[in-house]
């Protein structure tokens, strides 16, 4: 029996492809490292633990190296016939995501070490994940995307439970792997359809199919809505944000600092891809659902922030409405393609220095207060001037006031949005800056806390940063401030992304 | 020398302070003295910067940009780093370049709790830098982070060292300009869009709009947001509800600078950006503008007679005084417009002024209630002359500045630009005129209750100091030039009348 089958397949000579290794080195990088963490850890055991965070930010920082190597070559390369493709737009986010998961490195080390933890494995965990986000970076395929999808997932979510012995971190886990699982289901069930009526997993296939008029089927419509609510749980979207208050809160600090900047864009890389390569033949769907999705995400996230004592579930709340903000330019991802792509990526890559900028001020903090209040922070000026103002950089770059980072990030959102000039475009704006106003007001509550409140307890001896969260901090207020002061910074990287469009367009 | 000026005059005048203010933040806490200094120093160098721009300007040319400066700045949204000036921006300068280190002098020991010098001063220095930007600004998003980065140091000058209500008002003061700024940004995108332009540069954009006729329903419209973002920070009515709580809450120095430099931005905002930009949106809202701001002068008025509160009174008092500026915009005609940018600097000076013997009065009081002060002429006598003075310049007497702020204003409205209802500005005209009484009745009333008579049991026998050194230091060039542009107002209207003319041309159509 199986032998006639196998008669029957077509008898081709086995061909060897074509692999370009400085394309994929990056992501080699990252697997020896791995390898080798794993090999250390196993011989060294217990006398490991002082090398391996030293180790992982060095395969990040290695892993840079045939990034810029790739950027400077300049070329544009496909390898496994488009399912994985390295442009500029990749270059760009595989270069946040590295730096981003040196910052959270920097931030877990000595969080870590002080608290009652399993330490190697979870340095391998952030390495794992990590590259699942590099590889996310240039997958051009359903099969790629998904794949890389549970490799940032699955670590991911280990790592928000990594507080054995707490109960909220072993909730925070346990409700993002089931949320996680959902979201993966719906997407699989959603890309299963797209596959089943294009034939195809490449994605500019599936563009080119799917921009056909017969194409126009509930069926499209139904597979693009499963995929795109499948990612906005990742991202969390309003109404798929429900798992991320509880989750941030309950995992430990470092692990919500990765989850809100890394694990999130990640999500948005995806979309980006699928939205500007595979989904701008069906612009009928995919704007009006997210013009739902970021005024929704913007606005419900600020009302709840408003409300909030716990500084990690305000900035948890507040990134819901950050999602909204950067969900905004796909509203109009296809009247002004180039547009809301160089918003979109601009907005990551300012996001991720800014509110990682946050997390380590609240990390700092905690150190002495053992404590997420907001009220915890109160008299911070008196004794700490220096996180002080470090926390007022990020919080006013997250509300969007210039010369920081933040308002250049909001400024190409609202440039996207009016540049498309389709009513639509400029009620979003709008919905954009009444929410950038709301969003100042809880931001101010932990400014006002810092600045103009007394210490609760009367106890203002100073705060020891260790030297890690200090240069964390230095790497990321440098951005933040750079970004916004020299915004030219920001366009140098994101304002030659049309390769990706190139692919749509083809 | 002037080449200097030329390349980089305005550049050095706005980032100086910056540069002193990071120089202070690497300078330990405890040495106040030297802190002081140093911002002394800053913003007297910035002075003198300016002063040497002011005495290289072409005054011939005043209609023209001078010490331009284009440079490129964010490529991929096609901002540019423009600034110049002309004589409509002049005036302003000159009195943000005054009022800062007089502000700094009066501080050196009234410094509000908790005290920190350190801090107060950097945020003075930031400001500076923020407040001469958005002058010297020509290029729209430039303005717009300038106008932007005065935001925050009010919020914490406001937060930190105010009175009892200072976290509301703090926030109340920054959620409302937000608002208006983020309106404002929208609108100039549309308008960079709409009119299919390739530059924020202010002047390029306003021939684009003449030239390509940008229809009058999108005019109307772009011009509503940047109305609403400029006419916050005026304050116009009905946004002016964070001006007295804000004032009112704020420490002297910062209700001085507010007073005298920030709510300039708003009507600045008017006169560079949105009339040359927008002349048939213009023509559309000025019926609007100039009805609100009639509002605007008699509620201000009537909130005046009914306040207890000296410093309360004051901020309202300024309400009714944007008022006059804004009528005198609303009308679109050069005069109106030069009286408008008159009122601004005479207003600046006045209720500075006024809020800096507030500030000194509750210093040794420790009560601004009206009905608890009196007799001030016994017990503190030159500061009751100096308030008297005053006084009687914000009432708008003839031969002190205040006069050439309001009269031409008020006149002004009798004949506004071709296109707009004679009828309804003359009614205008009626309305702000007995606005002028109110303000005699409410600032006379506040004299006499404060300075005349004996002073309440409660300080009746204790020791008044007078006006101390420092605040001689500070008040003196103010006073002096209250008295001098009222005898002499051509030296502000030669400054701005040709650039104003060239404005009311193009907005004459």
């Amino acid at each position: 029996m199986i032998a006639t089958l196998l008669a029957q397949a077509p008898q081709l000579p086995f061909e060897a492809p074509v692999v370009d290794f400085h394309a994929l080195a990056p992501q080699i990088v990252l697997v020896a490292f791995v390898a080798v963490i794993l090999v250390v850890d196993v011989i060294k055991l217990e006398d490991a633990k002082r090398f391996i965070p030293g180790l992982t930010g060095l395969a990040m920082l290695a892993s840079l190296v045939p990034v810029i190597s790739l950027a400077l070559h300049g070329a544009d390369r496909s390898l496994f016939g488009g399912a994985f493709v390295v442009d500029n737009v990749s270059l760009v986010l595989q270069a946040m995501f590295l730096l981003a998961g040196y910052v959270v490195t920097l931030l877990s080390s000595n969080y870590l070490a002080e608290g009652d933890f399993w330490e190697s494995e979870f340095y391998l965990m952030l390495l794992s994940s990590m590259l699942g986000m590099v590889v996310m970076c240039s997958a051009r395929d359903l099969v790629t995307i998904f794949v890389a999808l549970e490799l940032l997932s699955i670590p991911a979510y280990l790592m928000a439970s990594w507080e054995k012995r707490n109960l909220r971190s072993n909730e925070a886990g346990l409700k993002y792997y089931l949320m996680g699982v959902f979201a993966s289901a719906l997407m699989l069930y959603g890309m299963s359809l797209l596959f089943g009526i294009t034939g195809s997993t490449l994605l500019t296939e599936i563009g080119a199919s799917i921009a056909e008029a017969e194409s126009s089927t509930p069926i499209v419509t139904l597979a693009i809505v499963l995929v795109v609510v499948g990612f906005g749980f990742k991202v969390s979207a309003v109404p798929f944000h429900t798992w991320a208050p509880d989750t941030y809160e309950g995992a430990p600090t470092p692990v919500t600092a990765f989850l809100a900047v890394a694990s999130k864009a990640a999500g948005f890389v995806a979309l980006v891809q699928l939205v500007f390569v595979g989904f701008l033949g069906r612009t009928d769907v995919v704007e009006p659902l997210m013009w739902a999705l970021a005024a929704a995400s913007m606005t419900v996230g600020n009302l709840i922030a408003l409300r909030q004592t716990n500084v990690v579930r305000l900035l948890a709340y507040s990134g819901i409405a950050q999602a909204g903000f950067m969900l905004a330019p796909f509203a109009v991802s296809a009247t002004n393609a180039a547009d809301a792509l160089t918003a979109v990526v601009s907005y990551l890559l300012i996001y991720a220095a800014m509110n990682l900028g946050a997390f380590a001020v609240v990390i700092a903090v905690s150190r002495k207060t053992q404590s997420g209040e907001i009220s915890s922070m109160g008299g911070l000026f008196g004794y700490a001037p220096g996180l002080t103002v470090a926390m007022t950089i990020c919080l006013a770059s997250l509300a969007g006031i210039p010369p920081l980072g933040g308002w250049f990030a909001k400024f190409v959102v609202f440039r996207a949005l009016t540049a498309a000039d389709t009513p639509a475009g400029y009620v979003l704006a709008i919905v954009v800056a009444l929410n950038s106003v709301i969003a100042f007001y809880y931001y101010g509550l932990v400014l006002k806390a810092m600045w103009f409140s007394p210490e609760p307890h009367g106890d203002s001896t100073p705060i020891k940063v260790p030297v890690s969260l200090v240069s964390a901090l230095a790497i990321t207020i440098a951005a933040t401030v750079l970004f916004g002061v020299f915004p030219g910074l920001i366009g140098h990287f994101t304002g030659n992304l049309g390769g990706l469009l190139s692919f749509a367009g083809g | 020398m002037k080449d200097f000026l030329n390349d980089w005059g305005i550049t050095a005048m706005v980032f100086l302070p910056l540069v002193g203010a990071v120089v202070m933040m690497l300078i330990p806490k405890a040495e106040e003295e030297l802190h002081k200094t140093l911002a002394l120093v800053t913003s007297l160098g910035v002075a003198v910067i300016g002063a040497l721009l002011a005495l290289n300007f072409d005054w011939d040319k005043s209609a023209e940009l001078q010490f331009v400066v284009d440079k490129s700045w964010i490529e991929v949204i096609k901002a540019r780093f423009t600034v110049g000036v002309d004589g409509i921006a002049m005036p302003l300068i000159l009195l943000t370049l005054l009022v800062v280190p007089l502000v700094i002098i009066y501080s050196w020991n009234h410094f509000p709790d908790p005290v920190n010098p350190k801090a107060f001063l950097i945020l003075i220095l930031v400001l500076d830098t923020g407040m001469l930007g958005s002058f010297v600004a020509q290029d729209l998003i430039l303005f717009f982070v300038f106008f932007e980065i005065v935001l925050l140091p009010m919020y914490f000058m406001i937060g930190v060292w105010g009175g009892e209500e200072r976290q509301y008002a703090s926030i109340k003061f920054f959620l409302y300009t937000l608002f208006g700024s983020a309106l404002m940004i929208v609108s100039f995108l549309a308008l960079f869009f709409v009119a299919g332009a390739q530059t924020f540069n202010m002047t390029e954009l306003a021939a684009l709009v003449q030239s390509s006729e940008v229809a009058r329903t999108t005019q109307i419209l772009i011009f509503g947001g940047m109305f609403i973002g400029f006419g916050i920070k005026v304050p116009m009515f009905p946004f002016h509800t964070w001006l007295p709580d804000a004032h009112t809450q704020a420490p002297t120095q910062g209700s001085v600078i507010l007073a005298a430099v920030l709510l300039k931005l708003g009507t600045y905002g008017f006169v560079r950006i949105a009339l040359p930009i927008l002349p048939d949106g213009a023509r559309w809202w000025a019926p609007i503008i100039g009805g609100l701001a009639c509002v605007g002068i008699i509620y201000g008025a009537l909130a005046c007679l009914a306040q207890t509160d000296m410093k309360r009174l004051i901020a309202f008092s300024s309400v009714a005084h944007m008022g006059y500026v804004m009528l005198g915009i609303a009308t679109l005609t050069d005069f109106g417009i030069n009286a408008a940018i008159f009122g601004m600097v005479a207003h600046g000076l006045i209720t500075g002024m006024l809020f800096f013997v507030a500030g000194s009065l509750k210093e040794r009081f420790h009560t601004l209630e009206i009905s608890r002060l009196g007799g001030l002429l016994k017990q503190a006598p030159h500061m009751g002359w100096v308030l008297g003075f005053t006084a009687m310049a914000s009432l708008g007497l003839p031969g002190l500045a205040g006069f050439w702020g309001e009269f031409p204003a008020i006149l002004s409205a009798y004949n506004p630009a071709p296109g707009l209802s004679v009828g309804l500005f003359r009614f205008y005209m009626f309305v702000a005129a007995l606005g002028t009484v109110l303000a005699a009745g409410y600032l006379l009333w506040l004299y006499q209750r404060t300075a005349f008579g004996s002073p309440k049991d409660e300080f009746a026998h204790e020791h008044v100091h007078d006006v101390g050194t420092a605040e001689w230091i500070a008040w003196l060039p103010m006073l002096v030039l209250i008295v001098l542009l009222g005898f002499l107002p051509v030296i502000i209207f030669g400054m701005t009348s040709d650039a104003v003319e060239v404005l009311a041309q193009a907005l004459a159509g």
